[in-house]
């Protein structure tokens, strides 16, 4: 391990080491205080779940001990409580998009089942055959099934925006894709399997230039970036609670009111309606159209507590943290001659993903972990086609939240060259 | 030793870095292919058997060091035994890196396949030292499909 500073090249503009103290956040993070394999934890693999805050965790353990309750029912004073709360969440998640108005929050379980969702109403009721669904090459896996569904079901298309070798998406092709067949543009917003920051603005002005709507895959931006869904002037935007260091089991689905509004029920059952009668169901106002059956009360309100949480840091601060990060942690494993980056767009998140000559990303990941206490995703980060893109089986992926030091970096670029000597 | 140098044995390392029998047997009478979707560790086999004993295996393939390394050892461990001796060797290095049998295989005379043991202490990496093992049992049971390890 590295025991004094290495000097890296400058930092970018907007990088700044100071913006947050770190230290003080990490205990912030009871998790971050443990041993693996007799190592002090560093946790890397934040692009697959983040860890949770005190704040969080006491959010979840104060619903269940003091007002558990199903929501939307019931006159009884804990049910109250209950919906009040879940409601209220619903308010932190509104301001934390930017939306303008809180039936346009729809709660899920996670970004995949608000793809689902809008594929499987809103893309039934408007994608037909002949019309086409563009995505693009470095989508996670949630965001290309649900649409190659839905055009097998429609007789409809899917084209594929390519990427270039530093992993960018290609804008002119893009370009060239579009046309009045186009019906939806489904992007992500941060690549989870490089980092690459697309420019979702211009796509959705481009989209709707041509009368499609876009759904932008929010689940890596939201923790790393301020999102604003009204400046973006996005259809629809999904992310998970679970990944901006809230709990399982809840995500987002923000819809334009008027989109929403005209677009089919997803799941059916209690919540969702307004009256049933055998002969005929009326269904419910937004949001709870979308949301038939007892939701997922406690991590909508454990979300909320994460949304107060990085809020309280700012996700400006944040920002600029972990760009010194990204640029730390490029830099230091940059200067291994074995490692070789797969996605080196010019702006990313805080997610590095790289090969090391002839040894398998898996047993990087191991050794990593069990020689030095390092949690990295070894894998094809459910992105296969990006992998093919890149004739990789695997990548190793490490991916930076603002809890994580450049002591830890210097850790990992160690254990990278250790695992260099074992396989020399 | 540490548990990485457990796992990470010179003779995994070297059959990683070498491996035997890696190529393709043409006119092989039993091939099948074996596929981690995890990992995306790929393994082909290849095996010819003459009166009921392996008379040759070879494999073709991609995938991490304990993968490649325990398809290379697998087949040198293979030639020459008689099917019944394969499925009992297949067995006992089943139980050894699964854990769920440990005290027979200490005493299985797994010969150089125990360099495999220390596997068991990552139950994450079972199926990379498996997959060979169960693409040969699917090649031998029906002469030719598709497993994976899921």
């Amino acid at each position: 391990m590295t025991t004094t500073a290495p000097q890296y090249s400058e930092p970018p503009v907007g990088t700044d080491a100071e913006a947050i103290d770190v230290h003080a956040i990490r205990a912030d993070f009871p998790i971050l205080r443990q041993t693996v394999n007799g190592k002090p934890l560093i946790y890397m693999d934040n692009t697959a779940t983040t860890q949770k805050p005190q704040a969080v965790i006491d959010a979840l353990s104060d619903f269940y001990a003091t007002r558990n309750a199903n929501v939307h029912r019931g006159v009884h004073h804990l049910s109250v409580q209950a919906t009040q709360a879940y409601e209220q969440a619903r308010l932190k998640v509104r301001d934390f998009l930017g939306a303008s108005r809180v039936e346009e929050i729809v709660y899920v379980r996670g970004t995949t089942e608000a793809i689902n969702l809008v594929a499987q109403t809103y893309g039934r009721a408007n994608i037909h055959a002949g019309d086409e669904v563009v995505i693009s090459t470095m989508e996670h896996h949630s965001n290309i099934v649900p649409w190659q569904i839905l055009c097998q079901q429609q007789g409809a298309t899917l084209r594929v925006v390519p990427i270039n070798d530093a992993g960018e998406f290609l804008f002119d092709e893009y370009e060239k894709l579009l046309g009045p067949r186009t019906k939806l543009v489904a992007v992500t917003h941060v690549s989870n399997a490089m980092g690459t920051v697309n420019p979702v603005e211009r796509i959705i002005q481009r989209a709707h230039a041509c009368g499609a709507r876009v759904l932008i895959d929010g689940a890596q931006a939201v923790p790393h970036m301020k999102v604003d869904v009204r400046a973006l002037d996005c259809d629809f935007y999904a992310f998970s609670g679970h990944k901006v260091f809230g709990p399982t089991g809840v995500g987002v689905l923000y819809g334009k009111f008027d989109v929403l509004d005209a677009m089919p029920p997803y799941q059916s059952g209690g919540d969702m309606i307004q009256t049933v009668s055998f002969e005929k169901t009326t269904y419910n106002d937004l949001p709870a159209r979308f949301e038939a059956g007892t939701p997922n009360i406690a991590a909508s309100i454990g979300l909320g507590a994460a949304i107060d949480y990085v809020t309280a840091i700012g996700l400006d601060r944040i920002a600029r943290y972990e760009r010194g990060l990204l640029h730390y942690t490029t830099e230091a494993l940059s200067r291994i001659p074995e490692v070789r980056m797969i996605g080196t767009a010019a702006d990313k998140a805080s997610v590095v993903s790289f090969v090391v000559d002839g040894v398998h990303p898996h047993d990087v990941g191991t050794i990593l972990d069990s020689e030095f206490g390092i949690a990295v995703r070894a894998g094809h980060h459910c992105a296969m086609p990006l992998m093919k893109r890149f004739n990789v089986p695997a990548t190793v992926r490490a991916s930076m939240a603002f809890y994580n030091t450049r002591e830890e970096i210097d850790a990992l670029a160690g254990a990278v060259k250790r695992v260099v000597e074992v396989f020399g | 030793m540490s548990d990485l140098d457990d796992l990470y044995q010179e003779i995994i390392l070297d059959h990683n870095k070498s491996p035997r029998n890696r190529r393709k047997l043409e006119q092989a009478d039993h091939t099948a292919e074996g596929y981690n979707p995890l990992c995306g560790d790929h393994v082909n086999v290849f095996i010819n058997v003459e009166n009921g004993v392996v008379k040759e295996v070879t494999f073709e393939g991609s995938g991490c060091a304990i993968s490649t390394a325990s398809a290379s050892l697998m087949t040198e461990e293979l030639k020459g035994k008689t099917l019944d001796e394969a499925k009992v060797l297949f067995k006992r290095f089943h139980g050894m890196i699964t854990g769920e049998d440990r005290e027979s295989s200490e005493e299985a005379g797994l010969g150089k396949l125990e360099v495999f043991s220390g596997v068991c202490r990552y139950p994450a990496r079972v199926k990379c030292a498996t997959l060979a093992w169960h693409t040969v049992r699917a090649a031998l049971d029906s002469g030719g499909e598709s497993v994976t390890t899921e």
